[in-house]
């Protein structure tokens, strides 16, 4: 047994059975060599069960409707609806009030115009909707990377590749179609050992066929554009832009050797 | 969330009502805490959402005796309500439940919320520091103080004569 005196913190841990079993066996042998001791404990225990006891009735009463959490949070997102629209309605003034100059001058070098910048709003949507999805961030994974190829290209009606970023650090999960304002797109994600996820979007472009690489970024998310052939390309993660701009050159010469 | 936080409800209305002893305000500070819990939820740390709760509860009834004590509100406090009277040993149970909450209410605020937490709730002494926003040997000098006082209330009338133990109120 060790040498450790008993305290007045032991006692009431005895009480609420918070010990280490070790310790509660030198209290145990404690209160049986000191039985003034062992009876003020006991009242304590005595208590304990008593409050308990007197207060379980109430824990099992069934709660009252203004305690129905569901409603609860049904009902703040109902308050919360019209803040929401006065939010978008100002932004949507914002936009389109100062909106193509603004986007030509932030978001974009001068030489993108609205295709490339389309293509990349899209790319950084499906990054913030998939990337951070622990259950399902893609619907087909790497495993079935054929099956997965075959399937964007014939929704794509172009041949679509999908670029290895191993050299820079990423492995495929897997990828999806996903819809856009201008047709089906395929969205592949990529992780790297952290976790860090990449996406990489790509559609056939009507406007903008062959556009040299440009950056963007918006909120948390940052990424390079760039359209080759008829087919553009978005890469997005949260990396700084000096870290992403060579993942996008390699991903960029890949797709070139289709 | 609503599966983290829907089963403590229960406990959050005990810890309430054993604050306050009554049920209309005891359910008004938890519809309280669940609202802000629902609107402040992306603000709490990781991991077991009960101290947290519990922390907001306990601050919402902090915050209502300090109001009920300037405006000198006074409200009703309620007995248990066992509905199967009749049988000896539930009422005398009854009685000792009673006896031990009329008991508990003469403790100091601070000292009755350890002592709920740690010996109803059964938070941790760590988790109850974090509700009560206080160190832990705080605690565990509050709550070694609450059981000696509760100790002495209930010895104090051990002496008397049984029978006469409870002064019940005409509630009913």
């Amino acid at each position: 047994m060790s040498q450790r005196p008993i305290t007045e913190d032991d006692l009431h841990a005895y009480v609420d059975d918070a010990l280490e079993p070790e310790r509660q066996a030198e209290v145990d042998a404690y209160l049986e060599a000191h039985p003034d001791v062992a009876k003020r404990v006991a009242g304590f225990s005595v208590q304990r069960e008593l409050l308990r006891g007197a207060l379980a009735p109430i824990a099992e009463e069934p709660l009252p409707p203004a305690l129905n959490l569901s409603r609860i949070i049904e009902s703040r997102r109902q308050r919360r609806l019209p803040a929401w629209r006065a939010i978008v309605a100002m932004l949507l003034l914002c936009i389109g009030g100062a909106g193509g100059w603004l986007l030509r001058a932030e978001m974009l070098a001068p030489s993108a115009s609205a295709g490339l910048v389309a293509l990349a709003q899209e790319a950084a949507y499906s990054y913030n909707v998939y990337a951070p999805d622990r259950v399902r961030p893609v619907e087909i994974r790497a495993s079935d990377s054929a099956q997965l190829v075959q399937w964007a290209s014939n929704r794509l009606h172009q041949p679509v590749k999908v670029p290895d970023l191993t050299t820079a650090g990423y492995r495929l999960m897997g990828g999806r179609l996903v819809a856009t304002a201008h047709g089906a797109a395929a969205m592949f994600m990529y992780d790297d050992d952290h976790g860090d996820r990449l996406v990489v979007l790509t559609r056939p472009m009507a406007t903008d066929q062959s556009q040299p690489m440009t950056p963007h970024s918006g909120g948390d998310v940052s990424g390079f554009a760039w359209a080759d052939d008829g087919m553009g390309y978005s890469l997005v993660g949260q990396s700084s832009p000096d870290i992403l701009r060579p993942i996008a050159n390699e991903a960029r010469k890949q797709a070139r050797t289709i | 969330m609503l599966l983290l936080v829907e089963p403590l409800i229960p406990a959050l209305r005990r810890y309430a009502w054993a604050l306050v002893r009554n049920h209309a305000t005891a359910d008004d500070l938890v519809q309280d805490c669940l609202e802000r819990a629902v609107s402040r939820w992306h603000q709490r740390r990781e991991g077991d959402p009960r101290p947290w709760l519990f922390a907001i509860l306990h601050n919402l009834a902090i915050n209502q005796f300090r109001q009920s004590k300037t405006r000198g509100k006074h409200k009703t406090i309620e007995e248990i309500d066992e509905s199967d009277f009749g049988e000896d040993a539930v009422q005398e149970r009854k009685l000792m439940y009673q006896d031990v909450l009329n008991k508990l209410s003469k403790l100091p605020d601070d000292q009755r919320a350890v002592l709920l937490l740690v010996a109803v709730e059964d938070l941790s002494y760590a988790d109850a520091a974090k509700v009560l926003d206080i160190p832990i040997g705080t605690v565990m000098s509050r709550l070694s103080r609450a059981r000696e006082r509760l100790q002495r209330e209930i010895e104090g009338t051990a002496y008397e004569a049984p029978g006469n133990v409870v002064p019940l109120r005409g509630v009913k």
